[in-house]
């Protein structure tokens, strides 16, 4: 585990070693709460909650989680790093596991910093604190799942800005999964069970179960095994890469 | 077994045959030239021995481990430093070393006492808290270096050390190469060709992908032609006199000039059979009033073996 945790300690540092990290947390602080206040209007509801809040992160993550993670195979490639990484004595998964839970950690400082939302409707009202509670452990996972993609896709390419696009497309196929613009183009053709399957792969779907209450046990699974699969991909790319 | 040894090597990039069936081995001691144009195969080479990169057949070993099937013991053994010298342009000399040395498992002593006695050796003191984006270019080279050099490993892949350095850095450079040199087996790859002549012990040709030529820079000197002709200069810029005299001696070919520049003209003697003494020559043209101000062994350079191994394709 040393060098996984060499190599989070490094990456996780190179986001502030450039204002970058500032930018990225301002603009996702911004957009947070332009989307709570001005668009789910959370004066006007008049409930003590942070749903109008959650309700945006699909969404703000699509954009935002791809920007942190483009960087993180695609900069090695491209200035050349990579060889020195991949020529050093440790194990492929372990710089892999390091830089994706580097991006994750700053994932969970972006949120951390929203905090004062928490703070607010607590001073307002008598909000339930456990389901606010679940909805940020349950939006860190999922973050979690995008950076994972993001990451894996990376590691395709030395442009920074063709993984933040292709990363980007292929979350949105994720997060629209339960939507019909997805299912309409698999009905087509696809038995029910893989229309199900596709269902159950929705990022907003299993999103708004956590949000909606309790930490729903199927919708962990699926962040956590969609993080493995999305970390397990991203060592493949890069072995495979090794051969091309 | 050899600290580094490479067998059959073969890369293809689709219909492209970038490395094409490399062998060679590198004992401790010996430093390798790989010497070639650009695009002739030898970063490729160099990446597939160092584990970047897998080779579509083939095998390549660091002190006896497979670096394909065995990497992670081939890599504590090996330092390499990759084309271009890349190092992370936003962190500190200090923090990359640290990085590096803390990714070899050294412990943050063993780090500081080893960190400590190379930055002496590849003068990065000054620059130490520096961040790398901010420095020159010899000095990221150094840095680069430096990277190939923390854990001390044995064997050395140091894709154009030299490249882009003023020729005070280059010189250096040189110097550090050499000085490490006696322990280690190293390979370098130049399209310098003086660069062979001052610090390999071989040099290994590579053109289109395959080995053109392996051994020591002497030996592919002797193998130019012209080399080791007998040259002289005359105090004339007219050379017709000197050139009928020589010519008829029995051990002379031909005679070609070489050079004529403000009233001295430099002319070869290629001998056919037995070479005329220097002396002989003196009092031949003497007898004539030619005065010769200077004798000298023409000199093949590398460039000259180069081209011809290149051109003429493989050995001999």
């Amino acid at each position: 585990m040393r060098p996984a945790l060499l190599v989070f300690r490094r990456e996780f540092a190179a986001y502030f070693s450039t204002p970058v990290a500032a930018v990225f947390l301002i603009v996702f602080l911004a957009l947070a709460a332009g989307m709570t206040f001005l668009v789910s209007g959370f004066f006007d509801r008049g409930q003590a909650d942070l749903s109008g809040f959650f309700f945006w992160h699909p969404w703000l993550f699509l954009v935002l989680m791809p920007a942190i993670a483009m960087r993180l195979w695609a900069e090695e490639r491209r200035s050349g790093t990579i060889e020195i990484l991949m020529t050093l004595p440790v194990e492929s998964w372990q710089i892999v596991l390091g830089k994706w839970l580097a991006a994750w950690a700053f994932a969970a400082l972006a949120l951390v910093l929203t905090m004062p939302l928490w703070i607010t409707v607590n001073l307002l009202g008598s909000p339930d604190n456990g389901v606010i509670l679940s909805s940020y452990i349950g939006s860190w996972l999922m973050a979690g799942a995008f950076l994972a993609l993001a990451a894996a896709i990376s590691a395709l390419t030395k442009s920074q800005v063709l993984a933040f696009i292709a990363a980007t497309a292929v979350s949105f196929l994720f997060v629209m999964a339960g939507f019909d613009l997805v299912i309409s183009a698999v009905r087509q053709w696809a038995p029910g069970f893989v229309i199900d399957a596709v269902r159950s792969m929705s990022f907003f779907a299993n999103f708004q179960h956590i949000t909606d209450g309790v930490l729903e046990l199927p919708s962990i699974i699926f962040f956590v095994s969609l993080i493995a699969f999305s970390l397990w991909l991203n060592v493949r790319i890069i072995e495979i890469k090794k051969a091309a | 077994m050899p600290l580094v040894v490479a067998r059959d090597l073969v890369k293809r990039f689709g219909s492209l045959t970038a490395v094409d069936r490399i062998s060679f081995s590198v004992e401790r001691g010996e430093v390798v030239g790989f010497l070639g144009p650009n695009g002739a195969g030898k970063s490729t080479a160099m990446r597939i021995i160092s584990g970047f990169m897998e080779p579509t057949s083939g095998q390549a070993w660091i002190d006896g481990h497979d670096s394909h099937t065995d990497p992670i013991a081939a890599r504590r053994r090996l330092g390499y430093l990759p084309e271009g010298a890349p190092a992370y342009a936003d962190m500190t000399v200090g923090a990359f070393l640290e990085f590096i040395a803390s990714m070899h498992g050294m412990t943050k002593p063993q780090a500081n006492a080893r960190l400590a006695e190379l930055v002496d050796r590849v003068d990065l003191a000054d620059v130490w808290n520096q961040r790398i984006e901010s420095l020159s270019k010899g000095f990221k080279r150094r840095v680069a270096i430096a990277q190939a050099l923390v854990h001390d490993p044995d064997a050395l892949i140091l894709d154009e050390p030299t490249d882009g350095l003023d020729p005070i850095q280059k010189y250096e450079m040189r110097d550090l190469i050499r000085s490490i040199a006696p322990h280690k087996a190293i390979i370098i790859s130049t399209h310098i060709l003086e660069e062979v002549e001052a610090v390999c012990t071989r040099a290994i040709i590579i053109a289109k992908g395959r080995m053109l030529a392996d051994a020591t820079p002497a030996e592919l000197l002797s193998r130019a032609p012209g080399h080791g002709t007998l040259a002289l200069a005359l105090a004339t810029a007219d050379p017709q006199g000197a050139i009928d005299i020589l010519s008829k001696h029995p051990g002379v070919g031909r005679v070609d000039v070489v050079q004529r520049v403000n009233g001295v003209t430099r002319i070869a003697i290629r001998t056919a059979k037995t070479r005329p003494s220097t002396d002989e020559i003196t009092s031949l043209l003497g007898r004539s009033n030619i005065a010769v101000t200077e004798f000298y062994m023409e000199r093949a350079t590398l460039d000259d073996v180069f081209r011809h191994i290149t051109i003429h394709g493989s050995e001999n």
